[in-house]
């Protein structure tokens, strides 16, 4: 799972993402929006990286900096290609990030919003293929039928619209035309909080089976705790912008060290009525990334801040083997997991 | 391991329903066909459209006369109104119109005479034509039984100078409908595709873009008409006059359309699968044309066609104000400018039916317009 | 439902259609439960079981082209003398005197969206104190006196600054609890909560929970507690509802529900679901197929499609009756019992 020696898929490194706040007649920037704050983490082949947090913690945008939907403002993210070379996509031009666009695909949160409701199947999920040199018609109709097939759906499907397929199957479908051109790398932003309880297994147990099968790498953007204990490798946990704490799952859910991550877990409700939980109490609010406190951005809300807390920002550092904490008392402090 | 894969089935049971079926493969445009079906008042608008476009495209085959044909004599024939049964059955008639010479104003004052009748049938021979400048043919829908009896047929009735207004009526409807029709398409590719730069590109493009839309909708439209109308040249051939009247009128129709255009292409850029086409690798173009242009095409055309009767009353009052198309083309603005005075309309009040038709189309293509509107879009976007 | 003492809210085979053009939708189609004072009732239940719409109906809410075709919505109110009197919310007119007297001072609704639930050209203050003198014999500045301890109540800071704010100044945590507020000032005894956690952060959740569950103790109300995830139900309710296609399926105390659930539906549900408790990286039990369009409900019992115990012959053709299997558990299921819904 976890190999020190070889590299990593994929290496981000102080990567930032800032959106400027423009007012007033000439459009002055008058501020920034730090959606992503110096973040660093690494991904390795074949693994499930989790990135966790709550709204605004940055966590979507790292995602699309990843993918370079967007540019980001500063910092590294070096990918290993299929060829063997490493290259920082932060780098490249949008020409010479053409090529490697099909070794990293991405699987959206909204089911309606991802399908282009006038393409059909064969359209939808061939389209990856037309455009990255698949130019026969025939030949894209058998690997279109390989791919539905591949994701639990009837290829004699690729004729219709989306609008005759529910949720979990139009996720399918997204899966389907993410895999297309053979990614390394997929990126899925929320893929399961859209769905009805009962299909977020289904396609819980599809990701699975597909990784196994075709050897991919997941970079899990989620906010549900259980869903991401049962199927990342790793954990990252980001809040407003910057990474806090970064473990393997078990150790993580098990012994975190960082305060955040404990009251996040601790406020999880269990479905089972005897055990308490999600009722421990984190006061205060998110504050806003455009505004952040000094020093480590969590402070204000933390129950054991210290002077230090409200000045220095922590850096992430390596507590225990493969477990980075981003917290000035994490040597000290014995917090509780829940599993 | 495949076989453990649950295959998932659209619907509980094995069997599917032919309708089902049928829609899970149908297409926008089908969806919004069946959707724009169920409304009837928009079928039968339709219905009167097309009519009207049959007229478009062969205005001679509808005429009784040559339109053009002036006689002073036969100035101010009243209407004829068709009697579909007599005596002896179905028998297509008209009755005759009788003329007298006023001893005081030495003009002829023309009656209808119930008591003859002139025998009218369809499809007779009447004048030659070409039909869209290809072949020549005589056939016209409605004529005199007898083709050369010296009566005539005066549906509409004739005006001051003894035209004939129904066969007038005809090619004013083929001006008049086509003008509407080139102006807005013309609007809809001004629209589209400067909407589409400000929307798509952002930055200096929509800057400038949205600052000339603004300025173009704070002109006053009626001076700016008129500057227009103006500057053409006096020597100019009618069919001259009305190319340039139309693209006068479609220079300033597209900004609405423009804006809307601009304000989807904004939202569809953060679309989810438009994403999915960028980071699949797909030319910009590609994203343009095959994802964000067809996503709003059926609000366009529904648009579009609420902005024909628009164009079609623009024109209307400025042919009316002599501003726009000019005699001796025709058109139904043209023929209104006869019924300008009281006099006139006192004494021949047929001379206002050009009004009622472009009530009428007006009226159609609103109701066509809003039945595409609804089926194109039945959540109100 | 068969205590002894009269239940605050009591729910007799419910059935609210929505007659489309396509066909009719029979979104709630026979529901029937009993809700006690100061009980946390749990209604949970996924896409298109009807959950939502049986809250419109107690409310009266239900937009056409839904309506109430069948059944009936007893609510026991106290009279202004202090006697008991039951009332059927179905038989009232939804726009009348007596449905607006009862909705929003009797029963009140935590909506699931904070965001479009208030107003944007008004203040918080100004829709708050509206719903107080809509209800209360008292003068606007009675009414923003009892407004601001409300804020308070609910744990917002600087209520009296809040007051004047709009909507959109204040968090989304606080603006749930706003919403809990303007529903709370007229001290209703029956609160319906739909879904209100859904939208929000699982730290905020976790805030708003708690708030729920002093205030409830507090004040002695009921609260129906309607969503999605299990966990939530898992923490909040004493008794659980479990609906499917317009049907409940299973009801009991929180307890047997999760530890010793009788229904298929239920037993699967709840073993799909991830927990952090459970063996990570496994394939998950899912329940085999999708919830069935609502416009293709399969005959007899609704969830045999997709039953792994399902009985051919029986379960295809009748429909089961929620009947009760031990002291306070309910199941509609054939493999308990053998009696099918009165047509």
């Amino acid at each position: 799972m976890t190999n020190a020696n070889t590299t990593p898929l994929l290496e981000v490194k102080n990567l930032h993402k800032y959106f400027p706040i423009r007012k007033g007649f000439f459009r002055k920037t008058v501020g920034n929006v730090r959606a992503v704050d110096d973040v660093t983490f690494f991904v390795n082949e074949g693994e499930t990286l989790g990135l966790v947090g709550e709204s605004g913690c940055g966590k979507t945008t790292t995602s699309r900096c990843i993918l370079r939907a967007m540019a980001p403002t500063s910092g590294e993210m070096l990918f290993r290609t299929k060829e063997g070379q490493t290259v920082d996509l932060a780098k490249l031009t949008r020409r010479e990030l053409r090529p490697l666009r099909p070794q990293m695909q991405m699987i959206f949160q909204d089911p309606y919003g991802s399908l282009n409701p006038r393409m059909t199947l064969f359209d939808i999920v061939g389209e990856p293929l037309l455009v990255n040199g698949m130019p026969n018609r025939k030949e894209r109709e058998e690997r279109v039928a390989e791919l539905l097939r591949l994701v639990g759906m009837r290829p004699e499907f690729m004729q219709r619209f989306p609008h005759a397929f529910s949720g979990g199957q139009r996720q399918r479908i997204g899966i389907a035309r993410a895999l297309s051109v053979n990614p390394r790398l997929v990126v899925a932003d929320e893929p399961v909080s859209a769905l009805d309880v009962s299909v977020q297994a289904q396609i819980l147990n599809l990701m699975l089976d597909l990784q196994k099968r075709l050897n991919l790498t997941y970079l899990f953007v989620a906010h549900n705790l259980s869903v991401v204990k049962h199927i990342c490798d790793r954990v990252a946990v980001m809040y407003v912008g910057k990474l806090v704490e970064m473990a393997d799952t078990e150790e993580l859910y098990h012994s975190p060290k960082h305060p955040y991550t404990a009251a996040l877990m601790a406020a999880v409700p269990v479905a089972d009525p005897r055990i308490n939980s999600g009722s421990v109490e984190l006061k205060g609010e998110v504050p806003s990334p455009a505004n952040p406190p000094s020093g480590c951005y969590f402070h204000p809300r933390c129950e054991f801040v210290v002077d230090a807390c409200r000045t220095e920002t922590p850096v992430l550092r390596e507590i225990t083997s493969n477990h980075f904490v981003a917290c000035h008392r994490a040597d000290e402090l014995k917090l509780p997991g829940i599993a | 391991m495949a076989a453990n894969l649950p295959v998932e089935e659209t619907l509980v049971s094995h069997l599917v329903s032919k309708a089902e079926e049928r829609v899970s493969v149908a297409s926008n445009w089908q969806l919004v066909w069946w959707r724009f079906r169920k409304n009837r008042l928009a079928i039968i608008s339709l219905i009167v459209l097309v009519f009207f476009y049959a007229i478009v495209l062969v205005p001679d085959f509808f005429s009784t006369q040559d339109p053009e044909a002036t006689e002073s004599a036969l100035a101010f024939i009243p209407m004829q109104g068709i009697s579909f049964f007599d005596s002896s059955g179905f028998n297509l008639s008209v009755p005759a119109v009788v003329g007298k010479r006023n001893p005081v104003t030495l003009r002829m004052e023309w009656k209808i005479d119930e008591t003859k009748k002139v025998p009218i049938r369809l499809f007779v021979q009447g004048y030659k034509y070409k039909v869209l400048g290809l072949f020549e043919t005589d056939l016209h829908l409605i004529g005199p039984t007898d083709p050369k009896s010296a009566d005539w047929l005066y549906l509409f009735g004739t005006d001051r100078l003894g035209r004939d207004q129904w066969s007038r009526m005809m090619f004013g409807t083929r001006t008049s409908m086509t003008v509407g029709l080139v102006a807005v398409a013309l609007s809809v590719i001004f629209g589209v595709l400067l909407g589409g730069i400000s929307g798509y590109f952002g930055g200096w493009p929509d800057m400038i873009i949205q600052r000339l839309i603004e300025l173009l909708q704070s002109l006053p439209t009626i001076p700016i008409w008129l500057a227009m109308s103006a500057a053409l040249p006096q020597g100019w051939r009618p069919d001259q006059v009305f190319f340039a009247i139309t693209i006068i009128l479609s220079l300033i129709g597209w900004t609405t359309l423009g804006r809307e255009v601009r304000g989807r292409f904004l939202s569809l850029r953060e679309e989810d699968f438009v994403l999915a086409a960028d980071l699949a690798g797909c030319s910009r173009f590609r994203i343009i044309t095959r994802h964000m242009v067809p996503a709003f095409m059926s609000h366009i055309i529904a648009t579009s066609t609420l902005a024909i009767p628009v164009m079609i009353i623009n024109e209307t009052s400025l042919s009316y104000l002599g501003l726009g198309i000019r005699p001796p083309a025709i058109s139904w603005g043209v023929l209104l400018q006869e019924a300008q005075n009281i006099q006139t309309v006192a004494q021949a009040p047929w001379l206002l039916l050009p009004g009622v038709v472009v009530i009428l189309s007006v009226l159609a293509f609103n109701l066509v317009g809003d039945g595409l509107r609804d089926a194109a879009d039945p959540y109100g976007h | 439902m068969n205590t002894p003492i009269q239940p605050l809210l009591s729910v007799r085979d419910l059935k609210t259609y929505f007659m489309m053009d396509e066909g009719v939708v029979k979104a709630v189609d026979g529901v029937t439960f009993d809700v006690n004072s100061g009980q946390v009732f749990g209604i949970v239940g996924e896409s298109g079981c009807g959950k939502s719409v049986t809250m419109k109906a107690v409310l009266r809410i239900v937009e056409p082209p839904g309506k109430i075709v069948h059944g009936e919505i007893l609510l026991n109110c106290k009279t202004k003398d202090g006697d008991c009197q039951v009332i059927d919310l179905a038989k009232l007119d939804a726009n009348g005197k007596e449905m607006r007297s009862i909705r929003g001072a009797e029963i009140a609704l935590i909506p699931q969206e904070p965001m479009s639930s208030f107003s944007p050209v008004h203040t918080v203050g100004d829709q708050i104190i509206e719903a107080i003198m809509l209800h209360q014999p008292v003068d606007k500045r009675g009414a923003r006196q009892i407004a601001l301890q409300m804020l308070k109540d609910v744990g917002i800071p600087m209520p009296e600054q809040r007051l004047d704010e709009y909507s959109w100044q204040l968090s989304g945590g606080l603006r749930q609890r706003a919403i809990i507020a303007m529903a709370l000032s007229c001290n209703p005894r029956l609160l319906i909560a739909d879904e209100p956690t859904t939208a929000v952060d699982v730290t905020t959740q976790a805030q708003v929970l708690r708030l729920l569950r002093n205030l409830q103790q507090q004040r002695n109300a009921a609260i129906i507690f309607i969503t999605h995830d299990l966990g939530v139900i898992a923490q909040m309710a004493s008794y659980v509802m479990v609906m499917y296609l317009g049907l409940v399926v299973e009801q009991g105390p929180v307890d047997d529900i999760f530890h010793a659930s009788k229904h298929p539906y239920t037993q699967a549900l709840l073993r799909s679901i991830p927990s952090v408790n459970s063996t990570p990286r496994v394939e998950l039990p899912t329940i085999s197929g999708s919830i069935p369009h609502p416009f293709n409900k399969p005959k007899g019992c609704p969830f045999h499609p997709r039953c792994v115990k399902s009985m051919p012959g029986k379960c295809d053709v009748r429909t089961p009756a929620l009947l009760p299997v031990g002291e306070k558990q309910w199941v509609s299921c054939f493999l308990y019992h053998d009696v099918e819904v009165a047509a």
